[in-house]
């Protein structure tokens, strides 16, 4: 047991979180897999502050958390709004921009 | 500095226990169908990171990951599942062609690739937070936020406060018709009183009764000619059929009625319990006195003290117009 | 320095006819009832304001009779700086007042000509246009000033040329014309870049005075170009096809722009640039020759033709050929070359609108074959047309005797084989001349008449005959008939005795001392004399004592080929239009196949690779999203694999 399990860890979270974005129609559980992949991330930052002994991981961290709490709220009120004119909230419906 | 850490043993049984269901819980956001089930899952993971994060000597961090991501993160998430429709499920079927071996191939790679660097890698010998968390970790994760990090972090401030703007903008619905305040109210229900003649249309309907043996919501408000109201219980359960029964409901009005008299109710009740119920009894007749006699003077929030205004005001408008 | 008020004025004989011309443009059909009127008294107002100029000058000193008004900076372009203004001075004075007061003359007379005509006014808009540019031309004090006038002429020109454009053959006439002045502007562009590029310049103050420092080299390529530029507008070999068939305008323009004016626009070139020419003597000899050759040229096609106006066109175009051959011949030409240029101004003009005046009581018809005696019909016509004949014809003491003699004294002027060749053609060119004017002259008004007054002639040999009720024109007609005949009669011997044009042009040609002719002078005109004589006698003896066939015999080859102007349309059809077209072909093809190809390729290239990279837009998030992870996915694997 070393600390690079954690980072093993972090790694299969985050490719977890990546597929999810790919397979999943539903705007919400991709949106999930994406805090998923940030949570793995933050994983990796605080592994990496004990293994070099340096707080700053952890701060970096922290700030994550803040930026994915504003992403979250802003994700969300998108997926609403759009749910609320399109009647849906899948990914594959919201495909105009290719025009 | 070079101190070794050593990773005890504990620490290892924890990490094999929580970081399986970890993975079991994250794979939920491949293969459930549900995205109750799927939120309620991840903020498990959420809430297992946290535990670990507390295993990396971040406690400061383990306790904001259950504040921001399971208190608000996740159950924000629920929110608006149950907004957008709880019981939605997702056909699980691709519709992109060659989507989901792109995604096993990519995500298999990311994978091997993560796993293979990790582990392929060599890092120094870990160092261990022991020194740096000397006065406490909290404190010294401050010391670096308000000290290096104190400009970024007024940042996160604006941040938080463009993301709030920005969610109300993006949820503002644009009001079709004019507002409609208190008066306009009232000018619409005495127009539509003049027309029908109906007084329902001014009165707003009564409350549900609150009696001595029963004060849940199914039970009807009694006229004052003593017969029970159905307008008072809501209509979810009058459509369901769960309005109490009428002689149900006479009884007990019997009874309010009598010890609303000051009359002596002596039942089979033993001295306690009557007790009990008579105080019980005196606090809703004062209470439902205070609702039905002095304005303002209710505990209850305004928007009772609003029904009871219109309920107040109106029969006397009425009667003004009838004269 | 004197005041010179009127000189001052100069700007309004442009301004005058200009704003007349944009009233009548602009103004449109509401100025249908009074247009013409305002197209004559433009005219008239500008032509008096000649005559008080040319007073006020001849109240000056010889020396100070050269005004140059500066009117405004025109092309401030770096080193190029050209100002707009006007130089006033006897040369130009001579051709500002034959344009005025011919082109007034004419202006009357089209008020009559074309009274049927329901374009009148914008007829007068041209001719009004015309006048201001052809004075644009004259008054420049630098080339490209110059330039302007030489291409609102030619503008008025292709107008009036296809002024009746509903016929097809007139709007290719126009078009022809056009076209081949083009030729002979490229010329005017290039002697104008010469001069530029060595001298700076393209004023003629400064070009001149630099001419003599001048390169020869570069003098004579500036006045080949020029020579070019003149043979263009003057209708010179071998531009000279255009000319002929330009008589499709209104008999009025062909007087006034055809005749009179703006085709010896070309002389009056060469005579300004004098300087330029003076520095070199193989563009000047080039000039002469080619005067030689369109001298003899327009002389022979005149004999053969039939129509009247395309005979006086020949006519004219061998009259430029002896003004531009006298210009060609040096300083002792030139004052000859301008008096031949004022001279033949009237009579031609005045012929002209005697066949005008033909074709009117006549109409329409201009084959002379079916004219004859009319003399009885149209006194005044006759008169006033046997006047210019006379004139042309060099019979003293009528016009045209002071100014051709003139010059054929001066080409026999001169050492080695240039006077014996020079001076030979001149004279029987003159010949030549006497014969087919004379011819003209003969079949139109002498001889039987070729038509009939009515259907039941009692003679059985006329029956063929076209009916005709000729008649004498009105008298707007015939009043500016008269003048010009006036002019024909007596301004040759007015201003050539005691030399008065030649020192009237002095202050701008220089002094020139007498030059003895080979021959004796009085032997020259003894010959000429004779030889014109001889000339009228013949035509006289062919087409006024005897008959004149109504259908023109075969003739012999000679008669045939001039009867085509000498295969001019087929030589200019076989050496440039044809080849032009087949290079125009090639490069059309080229253009299509390999231009607008690699083009077309380029873009059906372009739409190719777009339509295939636009597959990825497939507007679905995730499809984005796995095109990331894929491509993060191979970057790290790269990245790995190059760093083992």
């Amino acid at each position: 047991m070393t600390l690079v399990h954690y980072l093993v860890l972090s790694g299969i979270l985050f490719s977890i979180g990546a597929v999810t974005v790919l397979v999943r129609r539903n705007a919400l559980v991709a949106f999930m897999g994406v805090e998923l992949m940030l949570n793995a991330a933050n994983l990796m930052l605080v592994t990496f502050a004990r293994m070099h002994g340096d707080l700053h991981g952890q701060v970096i961290a922290f700030f994550v958390m803040v930026v994915a709490a504003a992403e979250v709220v802003i994700g969300l009120a998108i997926i609403v709004s759009i749910h609320r004119t399109r009647g849906s909230a899948s990914l594959d419906d919201a495909n105009l921009l290719k025009n | 500095m070079t101190e070794q850490l050593v990773l005890s043993t504990g620490e290892a049984v924890l990490f094999w226990v929580l970081a399986p269901l970890m993975v079991l819980g994250a794979l939920a956001l491949l293969f459930a169908r549900r995205p109750v089930h799927i939120a309620v899952s991840i903020a498990g993971v959420m809430v297992a990171l946290a535990v670990l994060y507390i295993a990396l000597e971040a406690p400061f961090l383990g306790v904001a990951q259950v504040v921001v991501y399971t208190g608000a993160v996740m159950m924000l998430f629920l929110f608006v599942i149950m907004l957008v429709g709880v019981d939605s499920t997702e056909s699980l079927t691709e519709t992109l062609a060659g989507q989901r071996w792109i995604a096993i191939v990519g995500g298999l790679g990311l994978v091997a690739l993560t796993i293979a660097i990790v582990t392929r890698a060599t890092f120094a010998s870990p160092v261990g937070l022991e020194a740096a968390n000397a006065d406490t970790n909290p404190v010294g994760v401050a010391r670096l936020i308000f000290g290096d990090y104190v400009f970024p972090f007024e940042l996160t401030a604006a941040l938080l406060i463009t993301a709030a703007l920005g969610a109300l903008v993006l949820s503002h619905r644009r009001r079709l018709g004019p507002k409609r305040g208190q008066r306009e109210t009232v000018e619409k229900k005495l127009a539509t009183f003049a027309e029908s003649g109906s007084a329902t249309a001014v009165v707003s309907a009564p409350g549900p009764g609150v009696y001595a043996r029963t004060n849940s919501a199914d039970m009807p408000a009694l006229a004052a000619s003593g017969e029970t109201l159905d307008a008072s219980v809501t209509t979810v359960l009058r459509v369901r059929g769960q309005v109490l029964r009428d002689e149900e409901a006479a009884a007990q009005t019997g009874r309010v009625a009598m010890i609303a008299s000051g009359a002596p109710v002596f039942d089979t009740t033993d001295e306690a319990q009557l007790e009990d119920e008579t105080s019980e009894i005196e606090a809703t007749a004062t209470e439902s006195e205070g609702a039905e006699g002095a304005e303002g003077a209710d505990p209850a929030g305004s928007d009772h003290a609003d029904r009871d205004d219109a309920g107040d005001s109106s029969p006397e408008t009425d009667e003004g117009d009838e004269r | 320095m004197q005041d010179t008020p009127l000189t001052n004025l100069a700007w309004l004989l442009i301004a005058i006819p200009l704003a007349s011309a944009a009233v009548l443009l602009v103004g449109g059909r509401r100025t249908n009832a009074w247009g013409h009127w305002l197209g004559v008294v433009a005219a008239a107002a500008a032509a008096l304001l000649g005559i008080g100029i040319l007073i006020e000058m001849l109240g000056l000193p010889e020396a100070e009779r050269i005004h140059d008004l500066h009117l405004f900076s025109w092309i401030p372009a770096g080193d190029l700086s050209v100002d707009a203004g006007l130089l006033v001075d006897p040369l130009s004075m001579t051709f500002v007042l034959l344009i005025t007061f011919v082109g007034a003359l004419i202006h009357v007379y089209s008020v009559a000509y074309m009274e049927h005509d329901e374009n009148r006014r914008r007829f007068f808009a041209y001719l009004n246009l015309f006048v201001a540019a052809m004075l644009v031309l004259v008054l420049a004090d630098s080339y490209a000033l110059l330039f302007v006038g030489w291409e609102g002429v030619g503008l008025a020109s292709y107008l009036l040329i296809g002024f009746w454009n509903q016929r097809t053959e007139y709007a290719v006439a126009a078009k022809k014309a056009f076209v081949m002045n083009r030729v002979g502007d490229m010329g005017m562009l290039i002697a104008m870049m010469l001069m530029f590029a060595s001298i700076g310049a393209v004023d003629f103050e400064t070009v001149f005075a630099a001419a003599e420092g001048t390169n020869e080299g570069i003098l004579t390529a500036t006045g080949l170009m020029l020579v070019l530029a003149a043979c263009g507008k003057s209708a010179q070999f071998p531009l000279q096809a255009w000319l002929g068939d330009a008589m499709a305008g209104p008999t009025p323009v062909s007087a006034l722009i055809h005749a009179a004016t703006m085709v010896t626009a070309g002389v009056y070139l060469i005579v300004r640039s004098a300087p330029v020419f003076e520095g070199a003597p193989t563009a000047q000899l080039v000039a002469a020759i080619i005067g030689a050759i369109t001298l003899l040229f327009g002389a022979i096609v005149g004999c053969a033709k039939d129509d009247i106006k395309k005979t006086l066109a020949a006519s004219t175009m061998s009259q430029i050929g002896y003004m531009v051959l006298a210009a060609g011949l040096g300083p002792i030409g030139y004052a000859f070359a301008i008096f031949h240029l004022v001279t033949h101004g009237f009579f031609k003009a005045g012929m002209f609108l005697g066949a005008g005046s033909v074709m009117h009581g006549m109409g329409d018809e201009v084959n002379m074959r079916r004219f004859g005696a009319l003399r009885r019909s149209m006194q005044i016509t006759w008169i006033t047309f046997g006047a210019g004949w006379l004139a042309i014809l060099g019979i003293p003491p009528f016009s045209g005797f002071w100014s051709k003699d003139k010059i054929i004294e001066a080409a026999f002027v001169g050492e080695g084989w240039q006077p014996w060749v020079f001076g030979p053609i001149a004279l029987l060119g003159a010949g030549i001349t006497a014969f087919y004017m004379s011819r003209l002259f003969f079949m139109t008004f002498h001889g039987k008449a070729r038509w009939k007054e009515s259907e039941d002639s009692a003679n059985e040999s006329d029956k063929d005959l076209p009916v005709q009720h000729p008649h004498e024109s009105p008298l707007l007609m015939t009043v500016p008939m008269i003048v010009l005949a006036v002019g024909s009669v007596a301004l040759g011997g007015l201003l050539a005795i005691g030399d008065t044009f030649t020192h009237w042009l002095e202050p701008v040609t220089g002094h020139v001392e007498h030059h003895d002719p080979v021959i004796a002078i009085p032997v020259l005109i003894g010959a000429t004399i004779a030889i014109v004589l001889a000339g009228a006698f013949i035509a006289w003896r062919q087409y006024a004592a005897s008959a004149v066939p109504v259908t023109p015999p075969e003739g012999s080859v000679l008669t045939r080929a001039a009867r085509v102007d000498l295969y001019q349309d087929a030589v200019n059809e076989a050496v440039f239009a044809t080849p032009g077209a087949r290079v125009t072909e090639v490069l059309t093809e080229a253009d299509t196949t390999v231009v607008d190809g690699a083009a077309r390729g380029l873009g059906s290239g372009a739409v190719g690779l777009g339509t295939w990279w636009g597959r990825l837009q497939t507007g679905f998030v995730r499809s984005y999203a796995s095109i990331m992870v894929v491509g993060v996915v191979l970057a790290v694997v790269v990245v790995l694999a190059t760093r083992v």
